[in-house]
């Protein structure tokens, strides 16, 4: 239909264009990672290309490649709002290594592109605030890798340090209902460490409840108090 | 007791208030907001200085979840993306499928889809500018609009069997044929329907104290909202007339003649009327719909590799019980590939990539959903506008937790 958007691309990128298909009427293009910025802002810039509208950008995790082959496929989608034409920009890329952000070129890539490393771990050089976005800081590992299974447990998270917070946390970090299936053979054997804190006495993982090293008890100084009372 | 207004302040200039901004926390459970989101937000006094929205208290997985069930096991779970209209994201993802295969959905089901998808459309714009208007005060529109609402779902039920989450679509056309009742049941309340938007519109859009909070409040300018991937209706109130169903007509929606209406000035004001026009648009399309659909035929291909075979076939035949099986557990598997599917959802761009590495079960399914994007330029309506006005701007924004955080 419009391979013109291609061929533009191609004679913009020459030997930088790896690959290009069109699947369903789908048009792919395929870079490097060391050139992704530079076809994403040809997409953006080029006046025949005018991709203006930033549609998504994700990754597909492909563990199963050859080792020397890179495992990330990262997707770039955009728009150009005044013919509706659209174009994918792919790249692949190896675990561990990092991505130049697109943020400078569409703002809308910033969300997308913490998401990405939120799910997969890819993260993006110059992205201007690379947290994790739907999970919390504490969660470990990154889950839309294939290799994190479905039913993994967190461990739980203790109370975060916040200045001027003077507030005990309900459970150590080692206690309370786990995040996923309770692994009961291991639970009656003790080996489990999410135990409620009476069996965890009773087991040795934990000290007493009551016990001064895991709540301090703040009394009074008897000194300041037999002063008061006087008054 | 020594007297407290000894001191003389007339010149004395330290006793001026400290103006350091104050940090706030809105959320993630907030009684003025729908939705379950965490806004940490910098203040001076009552202006918002700066704002860091904090999604995903809603994550459940989604994506994750998708990758290992079959392909039709997917469908529950778009139930619960947008569940203010779960029926246009089971047709965007059959459609997402149906590409992937290169199939076409007979004509029939390809109407059946419209008429439900723009019912369901009615539904998610009158629960949002339902609860605009209530967050401002106006709780008598909100139950009007929830009356409404609840007349579509009785259709909706009648359908489907399910008022929320029909689990309706399948890869390859619908669960059900339509029941003869169909047309006469919505050609009953659209008239209806019409009587209730003019009543909110009545008593919302020329009135003062709605429009004083409403106008000039979250203002989004055109450029800036095609760069940040925003979609839909919160597109349109910008002024660009970009619509799916218009630009790219997927299914039967080239057929019908219909509007995109616009807005001007991109505030919380423009988004709440291009909703409500949309609910009129959409009506128009839902009664040339049922004009146009055939009133017999198939809704689903006949293709036993997807549709599962009727009940008697199964309990009576062995190739019948055994094709139910095969699917069921193993599933159909598309042919390998990755297609990006696209469709008009509620709040915006509805978009699904698949990959299938020709299996029952899908390699990886990415929703693109519109209120994630549209939720990001959330930042730049709120910076500089006042604390009060958060809640109408997050109002129309429209975010909806499960299709945002997934």
């Amino acid at each position: 239909m419009s391979k013109a958007l291609l061929d533009r691309l191609a004679t913009l990128l020459g030997d930088k264009l790896l690959e290009t298909t069109d699947f369903r009427g789908d048009e792919v293009a395929l870079v490097a990672p060391a050139d992704w910025h530079a076809a994403a802002e040809f997409l953006r810039r080029d006046e025949k290309l005018a991709m203006g509208q930033f549609t998504d950008l994700t990754a597909v995790d492909y563990p199963e490649r050859a080792p020397e082959e890179p495992r990330f496929d990262v997707l770039l989608f955009v728009r150009n709002p005044e013919t509706h034409k659209r174009l994918r920009l792919k790249t692949r890329l190896a675990d561990g290594k990092t991505l130049a952000t697109l943020t400078d070129l569409w703002a809308g890539a910033s969300w997308a592109e913490r998401e990405v490393y939120d799910m997969f771990g890819i993260s993006f050089e110059g992205h201007p605030d690379m947290r994790r976005i739907l999970l919390y800081k504490e969660f470990e590992g990154h889950p839309l890798r294939k290799d994190y299974p479905i039913d993994r447990a967190q461990p739980l998270v203790p109370y975060r340090d916040a200045d001027d917070t003077h507030k005990l946390p309900p459970f150590g970090v080692d206690e309370g209902q786990p995040f996923a299936r309770t692994d009961w053979s291991r639970r009656l054997e003790g080996l489990d460490a999410q135990v409620s804190p009476s069996l965890a006495v009773a087991a040795g993982q934990r000290a007493s409840l009551s016990s001064e090293e895991v709540h301090p008890v703040h009394a009074p100084e008897p000194a300041a108090d037999a002063a008061a009372s006087e008054n | 007791m020594e007297p407290l207004d000894t001191h003389d302040f007339t010149d004395d200039d330290t006793l001026e208030l400290p103006a350091e901004p104050m940090r706030l926390n809105m959320g993630p459970s907030h009684p003025a907001m729908h939705g379950t989101i965490r806004m940490v937000l910098d203040l001076d006094g009552e202006t918002v200085v700066n704002v860091d929205v904090q999604p995903g208290y809603l994550h459940r997985g989604f994506e994750k979840s998708c990758e290992r069930g079959t392909w039709a096991q997917v469908f529950p779970y778009t139930d619960r993306l947008n569940y203010v209209s779960p029926m246009l994201n089971n047709v965007g993802f059959a459609l997402a499928v149906e590409k992937l295969c290169g199939i076409e959905v007979p004509e029939r089901g390809q109407y059946y889809r419209v008429v439900l998808g723009e019912l369901a459309r009615i539904c998610d714009h009158f629960t949002c500018n339902a609860a605009s208007g209530m967050e401002l005060g106006a709780f008598t529109p909100f139950l009007w609009l929830m009356k409404v609402r609840d007349w579509i779902w009785d259709v909706l039920e009648k359908e489907t069997g399910a008022r929320l989450t029909h689990s309706f679509g399948r890869i390859g056309g619908m669960a059900m044929e339509p029941t003869p009742d169909l047309a006469m049941d919505i050609r009953a309340i659209l008239p209806e329907i019409e009587k209730v938007v003019v009543e909110t519109e009545t008593m919302l859009v020329r009135n003062r104290i709605f429009m004083d909070r409403m106008q000039g409040t979250g203002v989004l300018s055109k450029e800036r909202a095609l760069e940040l991937g925003v979609t839909g209706p919160m597109l349109r109130s910008t002024g660009v007339a970009y619509d799916v169903r218009k630009d790219s007509p997927y299914m039967v929606y080239d057929r019908f003649d219909f509007d995109v209406p616009v807005g001007e000035d991109g505030d919380n004001y423009d988004r709440f009327c291009v909703r409500m026009e949309e609910v009129r648009q959409s009506m128009r399309i839902v009664e040339q719909a049922l004009d146009q659909m055939p009133t017999d035929g198939p809704v689903s291909v006949d293709d036993p590799r997807m549709m599962l075979p009727d009940k008697e076939r199964v309990y009576n035949s062995i190739e019948g019980t055994i094709a139910h099986f095969k699917l069921i557990m193993e599933g159909f598997a598309p042919p390998k590939g990755e297609v990006y599917s696209f469709t008009e959802g509620g709040n915006g761009e509805l978009g699904f990539f698949i990959v299938s590495d020709g299996s029952g079960t899908p390699y990886r399914v990415r929703v693109r959903p519109p209120s994630w994007f549209n939720l990001q330029s959330a930042r730049e309506l709120l910076i500089g506008g006042m604390i009060a006005d958060i809640i109408p701007t997050f109002g129309s924004v429209n975010m909806i937790g499960g299709e945002c955080d997934r």
